[in-house]
């Protein structure tokens, strides 16, 4: 276990997550379910330096509020299974969409790679994407990728290591919401974290509190109270 | 100055372009809209509409996406252009 390392990667749909995994792990792959649900994620492993990354292949989706099966296995492994780093993979060609997503994952948890794919057609097309920047904005690493093209593993599979090393501290940028929102969290946020302490994002799960969501209260009362945490 | 036209989505023809205003919807229906990049502001265009008019084909953040009349109904935006 000592130097294995669980890698999650998200994404919208038709981002390159499986060409990304395929690419990385080649034939090393299997499927396991996860999360109680029969649905079947893949999984393979790559070998970096002294470590053995396992990667995780998500449902692709547009969201993580649980709408549906696949939101819900994706949002589930990203909180309650707390992979070592999640990476969100986004289309170059169409960043104001996929950022939806990778907002989201930055509210989840803290280990996050924003990995923009595609960048061989957003190139074509004459988009420049300034990831330097984007990194400063975000709190967590950009990489600009080419998935099909095998470029910029190097930098990814580096990035890995140094967040799980420690050599790299990501901080996600936190969103503030309008002030009404703002004091209501502050409210019930200790509150919350007095139910699930470390184990997920006080904040996070304040946010979905006042959203209303009950699909996640339930799976918290299922996975955290009878460990009486 | 004309006072904007406000719409309905539904109510657009194709090839308008309409910014998005207002969504009047509650719940999953409301969130499920938003992450598909219905939001206050968001340009849209009307790509097609079916004969009887539902769903119809809407392009919105690079990517189309059909709407039933009971969603596209509750949606409002200002009238930008008639794309002619
Ligand atoms: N040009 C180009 N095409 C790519 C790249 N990465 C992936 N693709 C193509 O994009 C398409 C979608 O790739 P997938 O890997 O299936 O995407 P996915 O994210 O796994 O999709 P879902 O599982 O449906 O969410 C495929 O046709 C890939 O060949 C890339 O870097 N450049
Ligand atoms: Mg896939």
């Amino acid at each position: 276990m000592g130097n294995e390392y669980r890698i999650a990667l998200a994404g919208n749909p038709n981002t390159g997550k499986s060409t990304l995994f395929n690419a990385l792990t080649g034939l090393r792959q299997h499927t396991g379910n996860w999360a109680g649900k029969t649905v079947s994620l893949a999984q393979g492993s790559v070998q970096f330096k002294d470590k053995v990354f396992q990667l995780i292949d998500l449902p692709g989706t547009y969201s993580l509020f649980s709408n549906s099966t696949d939101e819900e296995v994706a949002r589930n492994y990203i909180v309650f299974e707390k992979p070592d780093v999640t990476i969100v993979v986004l289309d170059a060609t169409s960043l104001e969409r996929n950022f939806n997503l990778a907002l989201q994952v930055l509210e989840m948890t803290t280990n996050v790679i924003i990995c923009i794919n595609l960048i061989d057609v957003a190139e074509e097309q004459g988009i420049n994407i300034n990831e330097r920047l984007l990194t400063n904005r975000l709190g967590v690493p950009v990489i600009k990728i080419s998935a099909r093209n095998k470029k910029g593993f190097p930098m990814l599979l580096d990035t890995i290591d140094r967040i799980v090393t420690g050599a790299i501290e990501c901080h996600p940028v936190q969103m503030f919401y309008p002030d009404e929102i703002e004091a209501k969290i502050m409210k019930i946020e200790p509150k919350v974290r007095e139910i699930v302490g470390d184990h997920l994002s006080s904040r996070w799960v304040t946010l979905r509190l006042l959203d209303g969501d009950e699909a996640l209260l339930n799976e918290i009362s299922k996975r955290l109270v009878p460990e009486e945490v | 100055m004309d006072k904007p036209n406000i719409i309905k989505l539904v109510n657009g023809q194709k090839g308008n372009l309409i910014k998005i205003t207002e969504l009047n919807l509650e719940g999953v229906m409301r969130r499920r809209l938003l992450d598909l990049g219905f939001v206050t502001g968001a340009l849209v265009e009307v790509i097609r509409k079916s004969p009887l008019g539902d769903p119809i084909a809407f392009r919105v953040s690079q990517t189309t996406i059909a709407l039933r009349r009971e969603e596209s109904s509750k949606i409002e935006g200002e009238l930008i252009s008639n794309g002619e």
